[in-house]
């Protein structure tokens, strides 16, 4: 057993700096998702949001790094941890919020919630429910990308969890059939709800899932969003280019519980502490930009504000905002 | 012995085909497996082998000939030493063996095949011209117009393309459109049900095809939780143009895993249009409306219309989503019906007019939207109704309009609203039985009868 469930040490590539504003950019992006996130647990727990809520917590270099490294009009889609990726697609936080309280200015108009969620401007494609389901949706949005010629790449975002569902090796094996311009996000962040890689993973190593369909797959340290700008820097020009589809496999951590029912038994608190403390990603980036002398304590003390300022806006919003007029029950169900 | 060649049958529902050309002559030396001739039908082209040794000593059918009857004996082989020109006893092979029925109440089987509806002329313009088509030609005509008209429509499953659609449907469109268009995919229904969703999303049109109905369980999950819910879900900012086709419900002899009925499943699922025509009229122009509809359209076809001819307008034309037909005028009962459920209720106002018993039939075309202002206004004009589906009868399509009627057509109802579905029971194989488990003619009658107290 042991020999089977051997984690493979995350492979260091050096990665290539960011810029300065890079650097800026990336920490504020990242800090946002950690206060909305924070936000929208408390908010749970004061009964303004209700459902499931799952929190990005820990997990935020990866959507962000892949943000500096995509194009406009590139396409997101993702499983039901979707609050980060909109943040950082550029969704509205407040829009964000309301959906999760189910008002009316929600992106979905308070019909979608927590895990419903679209921007059709900032090609956002959800905020998927079912386990496994935007593997294929993202597929089709990477076909109709090459039907039109458009050189866009979308990129499909899903877990260790999922990655265990037929549909995922279904879509692999069409989108290298047909080289299809997508990169698939592999999110390892260790539990598939309680159940850990090792006890529901025969092969591990996410990024090797696609071997059998000649998919070219790496795997990348998730916690450090240089790293991963970097490989999907890689990721996204392989796939541009017309070669197909490309795995990458961002080893990350969430620091919540599955959703916010989760009371976290499957693991210790000394592991969560543990990645916390030696492996945060806004705290990798933030010692960066003090040493290099990119920015001053001050300077971090003021995006600090500026990024509590709008989640503590997108909870007032979130939280005056009227419910849905009753009559919207019966409204968008066909064209 | 002298053996007879039989025409055979390439398929579970085949009937007849074309005997297209013979590849050995009068006199020639066969050898088992040598290819003695070409059949064609609407579907399939397929060699017939020998399977015997001898010599070929007369030819029955000749090249050429259409509408042949299976096991219809097409020609001889005379076997080493025999005299090829002896006669042969003209025996034909027994049909597909007919042992008796295991129940003596074993009612006939229906005659299905053949009984086409008059076009609903008032539908269509005066001076409408009319061409006769088989279901099968009307969807493909359906689909290569759409095509031509808007190049974000395209055509993706299993068998599409290269093989022309296992049954035929997508004939011609690989060779007209070419392969970014017409799409064959791996056995992936999951896969390729979600990918054709996404697609819409990223703005293109997809007809996706499912080889039957059958295998779409294994991708219902995209059909509704991605395709029939986004709407709803995004507050109204998505949508998912696409189409599902493809078979649906029994066949002929090929068990309960390919004989399903999902009309009722999917008419329950708000978010869906779905749609099982019956005339190949209502096919074609169904399909274009479907084609053109922002929505998500659920396409239920049936295996035995595909062959069927039916009068089609010419020209350019659709018919409307969630709008019933009278397809006979009547006024004693009304019987409410789709798809192939139409060859059993037309069949039975047939013989029930000989009774002078004069039926309304309602043919549904949609199922969702479902038209009940039509099926109102026919029952508030006969005061009973009948409603016949091959589907199972626990909360089938016809539980919903009899409980609809109760609610909405009450005070006009004189007799319970009876439904003839097929058999609470998955599909049997044996003949004798799956025969037992459809609807038939006579059950229709029969509950026509009873509503009429007649």
């Amino acid at each position: 057993m042991a020999g089977r469930q051997a984690a493979k040490a995350i492979v260091e590539t050096g990665p290539k700096p960011l810029s300065n504003e890079q650097e800026l950019s990336a920490y504020r992006a990242m800090l946002l998702i950690r206060r909305f996130e924070e936000k929208a647990g408390q908010m749970y727990g004061m009964g303004f949001i209700g459902g499931f809520c799952h929190l990005y917590i820990g997990q935020e270099a990866v959507v962000v790094g892949i943000k500096l490294a995509m194009e406009e009009g590139d396409q997101f889609i993702t499983g039901y941890r979707d609050h980060g990726h909109m943040l950082a697609i550029g969704m509205d936080a407040n829009g964000v919020m309301a959906e999760l309280t189910g008002r009316r200015g929600g992106y979905s108009r308070g019909k979608g919630g927590s895990m419903h969620m679209f921007s059709v401007e900032k090609q956002f494609f959800g905020g998927h429910g079912i386990v496994g389901a935007q593997v294929s949706l993202g597929t089709g949005l990477a076909f109709a990308n090459r039907y039109k010629k458009n050189g866009k790449v979308a990129l499909a975002f899903f877990g260790d969890g999922a990655a265990n569902q037929g549909q995922v090796y279904e879509s692999f094996n069409m989108a290298e059939l047909w080289r299809l311009p997508i990169v698939y996000v592999i999110e390892n962040n260790k539990y598939a709800m309680g159940t850990s890689v090792s006890r529901s993973s025969a092969q591990t190593d996410f990024s090797k899932r696609g071997v059998s369909f000649n998919i070219p797959g790496e795997q990348v340290d998730g916690m450090d969003v240089r790293a991963v700008r970097e490989a999907a820097e890689r990721a996204l020009k392989h796939a541009r280019e017309g070669n197909g589809p490309y795995i990458l496999e961002m080893s990350t951590y969430r620091y919540r519980g599955h959703s916010m029912s989760d009371p976290a038994k499957y693991r210790s608190k000394e592991e969560v502490q543990k990645m916390r403390s030696e492996h945060d990603p806004i705290e990798q980036v933030r010692a960066r930009l003090l040493a290099n002398g990119i920015a001053t304590e001050a300077d971090l003390k003021a995006i600090d504000a500026e990024v509590r300022d709008i989640v503590q806006q997108s909870a007032d919003f979130a939280t005056n905002d009227p419910e849905p007029d009753a009559s919207e029950l019966w409204t968008d169900i066909v064209k | 012995m002298a053996t007879q060649i039989l025409m055979p049958a390439l398929s579970p529902t085949m009937e007849e085909g074309k005997l297209s050309k013979w590849l050995k002559s009068v006199g020639d030396k066969v050898k088992s497996g040598d290819v003695l001739a070409e059949i064609e039908t609407d579907k399939a082209t397929m060699e017939v082998e020998a399977i015997d040794e001898g010599t070929l000593s007369a030819i029955l059918v000749a090249a050429g000939t259409e509408n042949v009857k299976v096991n219809t004996p097409i020609a001889v082989i005379a076997a080493e030493g025999e005299d090829a020109s002896a006669p042969v006893a003209a025996t034909p092979a027994p049909a597909a063996s007919a042992p008796a029925p295991a129940a003596a109440s074993a009612p006939a089987a229906p005659a299905i095949i053949g009984v086409a509806a008059e076009p609903v002329e008032e539908e269509y313009p005066a001076g409408t011209e009319f061409v006769t088509q088989t279901v099968r030609e009307a969807l493909r005509d359906a689909m290569a117009e759409e095509m031509r008209r808007d190049d974000s429509v395209f055509v993706i499953g299993e068998e599409v393309a290269e093989y022309q659609g296992a049954y035929k449907i997508t004939q011609g469109l690989l060779q007209e459109f070419g392969d970014a268009r017409v799409i064959d995919t791996p056995i992936t229904e999951h896969g390729f049900a979600g990918l054709g969703v996404g697609a819409s999303w990223g703005g293109l049109r997809p007809i996706v095809e499912f080889m039957t109905f059958n295998f779409a369980m294994q991708a219902i999950d995209h059909i509704i939780n991605s395709a029939a819910k986004t709407l709803y879900m995004s507050g109204g900012q998505m949508g998912t143009p696409i189409v599902f086709r493809g078979p649906n419900g029994a066949a002929a002899r090929v068990g309960a895993q390919h004989s399903q009925d999902y009309s009722a499943w999917y008419s329950s699922v708000p978010g869906l249009k779905v749609v099982m025509p019956h005339t190949a009229a209502d096919y074609k122009g169904l399909m274009k409306s479907a084609i053109r509809d922002p929505n998500p359209v659920v396409f239920l076809e049936n295996e035995i219309l595909y062959g069927q001819s039916f009068q089609v307008p010419k020209g350019e034309f659709t018919v409307p989503i969630g709008k019933a037909k009278v397809a006979r005028p009547g006024n004693d009962a009304t019987i409410v019906s789709f798809g192939i459920g139409m060859t059993y209720a037309l069949k039975a106002a047939e013989e029930l007019a000989k009774k002078h018993i004069f039926v309304e039939v309602i043919d549904l075309r949609t199922l969702r939207p479902l038209d009940m202002a039509t099926v109102i206004k026919s029952v508030q004009k006969t005061g009973r109704c009948v409603t016949v589906e091959e589907g199972w009868p626990q909360n089938s399509v016809g539980s919903e309009i009899a409980a609809r009627l109760v609610s909405e057509a009450f005070d006009y109802l004189d007799a319970p609203v009876l439904k003839v579905t097929g058999k609470d029971v998955p599909m049997p194989y044996a003949a004798n039985l799956e025969k037992l488990a459809l609807p038939t003619v006579q059950e229709v009658i029969d509950a026509v009868r009873a509503v009429t107290y007649r």
